[in-house]
């Protein structure tokens, strides 16, 4: 098909949009932990622009997007990008040169790992982590990537939709969260000793860049430059302002309206609204909001408070649970009106339930796969850092560096 | 001559200041400080519930009195950093055994 260059202008500045995710989650996270770690938290995430960056080149895209095997895992036709020109794919974004589609796609593949480094800040050994990441990318990430996404997929062929990866991307990452703070376990002194957040502008500052990074996320998802992606524009604008808002007043409830409650909850909408972002109207999109808002708040504070479960940030409350609302609420809420896709509320229950497959599957597929990578690193490189060195703060034990300088500042 | 050390509220800083001031003793080392006694913590919100802090950010005004001035600074201190709450801090009075003024190399009563 010819290229259109409205549509290739908006691929590739959504792909710019993405790009900054990472930087914008390494924030969000680094100023959120004690100030000894705020590099190396910040490090974990935007090393997978470098890592997963060049994975995704050489073989990633292949794996996810390349000739089906038995709606499975893709091929190997697209290894380093050899017969991939700059005219347009015939089976994926066909009106964008197919080098836009893939620079696209890499930079979810980068996020999704960068997102699950949240849980296991503070005490991950950073080679090992380096590890993880490449193996998670390969036997999870791109699996995944294809089942739902890749021509030939098998949840693509079941009609599970997941408009801009709320399943490949927060599912994901929230599910390997979970599974790695099971083998990893708590930071050396949780429960008790208070870890206070040592930047929360900081923290502001990442929301705010994941946010705006999100448009080319949701509404960059339409491949084209086209009504859909200002309807995922508009949809997602107003999840993530519902959820915020939902997050304030319960925190506010609760005591008082706390800013990193505020932002939090934005992500949480962010999330939800991502594999629905183009199938529902935008008062769908305010019901996910509050609804993501509500699960997230009350996820966080079991797993944190009540159950002292070490996700260090909340990965799998916010990106894990917030993707299966998500999921969930695209098969209640998806709208013909917008993209010819009937949810629950139109009475399609068959479309609420293959969401909820898509949503087990990928789960326990991404939990036993995870937990087989995390044990195999486990035993051999093993995965925390030494009691000495999570004291000390993996600023200086792994990274020899630290945030601020010394007394002359 | 006495060091005086007085921990007190943040938000009492510029009251005690004005009022040294109004005593004469216009110079101080200000450090901002984290402690804890009496007032035990104070509750910070995380994302979701709140986690209670037992250091709590005070600060630490230091300064060097001559002998007959102790009693009067000390009360000074203290009636203006005092709102009757837990957390209202504590002054200390330390001896000095010797002060000398930089610029000028004046010594003891004469570089207070």
């Amino acid at each position: 098909m010819e290229i259109d260059s409205g549509n290739t202008a908006w691929l590739l500045i959504s792909s710019a949009l993405v790009m900054l995710m990472t930087p914008g989650v390494a924030f969000f996270y680094g100023g959120m932990v004690r100030r000894k770690n705020l590099l190396s938290t910040i490090m974990m995430s935007f090393v997978c622009l470098a890592l997963v960056g060049l994975i995704w080149v050489i073989y990633g895209y292949s794996l996810a997007f390349g000739n089906d095997t038995a709606g499975i895992i893709g091929g190997l036709n697209y290894l380093g990008l050899p017969n991939v020109g700059l005219g347009a794919s015939d089976t994926y974004a066909t009106t964008v040169p197919h080098l836009a589609f893939i620079i696209f796609q890499a930079m979810f593949a980068i996020i999704t790992v960068a997102l699950f480094t949240g849980a296991v800040v503070e005490r991950i050994k950073f080679s090992s982590l380096l590890v993880i990441s490449v193996l998670w990318v390969t036997l999870v990430y791109c699996p995944v990537a294809h089942w739902v996404w890749g021509d030939g997929g098998w949840l693509y062929n079941l009609g599970a939709l997941d408009f801009a990866g709320g399943t490949v991307v927060h599912i994901n990452a929230g599910i390997a969260a979970l599974a790695l703070v099971l083998l990893l376990g708590r930071r050396k002194g949780f429960p008790q000793t208070p870890m206070e957040a040592n930047n929360i502008p900081l923290v502001v500052l990442g929301a705010s860049l994941l946010w705006f990074g999100w448009y080319g996320f949701n509404a960059g998802s339409s491949l084209a430059a086209d009504g859909l992606a200002a309807s995922a524009f508009v949809t997602t604008t107003v999840a993530a302002a519902a959820s915020a808002f939902t997050w304030m007043i319960i925190s506010w409830i609760q005591r008082r309206p706390s800013v990193l409650g505020t932002v939090t909850g934005a992500v949480g909408g962010l999330v939800a609204i991502t594999p629905a972002a183009g199938f529902v109207t935008p008062m769908g999109a305010i019901a996910i909001g509050i609804g993501a808002g509500l699960i997230c708040y009350f996820c966080l504070l079991l797993m944190k408070t009540k159950l002292h479960f070490d996700d260090s940030l909340d990965v799998f409350a916010v990106h894990g649970v917030g993707g299966i609302w998500g999921a969930i609420a695209t098969g209640i809420f998806a709208s013909s009106s917008v993209n010819g896709y009937s949810g629950l509320l139109e009475g399609n229950v068959q479309q609420f339930l293959i969401q909820i497959l898509a949503v087990v599957v990928v789960a326990a597929f991404t939990f036993v796969m995870t937990m087989i990578i995390g044990k195999t690193v486990e035993k051999t490189m093993g995965l925390r850092v030494s009691s000495q060195e999570e004291i000390v703060g993996l600023d200086l034990s792994q990274h020899g560096e630290r945030a601020y300088g010394g007394l002359l500042r | 001559m006495k060091m005086i050390e007085a921990i007190i509220r943040e938000e009492k800083l510029d009251c005690v200041k004005k009022a040294l001031e109004k005593d004469n003793y216009f110079g101080m080392t200000v450090t901002e400080v984290s402690g804890r006694g009496r007032q035990k913590g104070i509750p910070l919100q995380w994302r979701a519930g709140e986690y209670t802090v037992d250091l709590i950010p005070k600060i630490k005004i230091e300064l060097v009195v001559l002998d007959e001035d102790v009693d009067k600074i000390v009360n000074t201190i203290a009636s203006n950093a005092r709102t009757g709450e837990t957390g209202d801090g504590k002054i200390f009075v330390l001896p000095v055994s010797g002060v000398i003024r930089i610029r000028t190399g004046d010594k003891d009563e004469n570089a207070v």
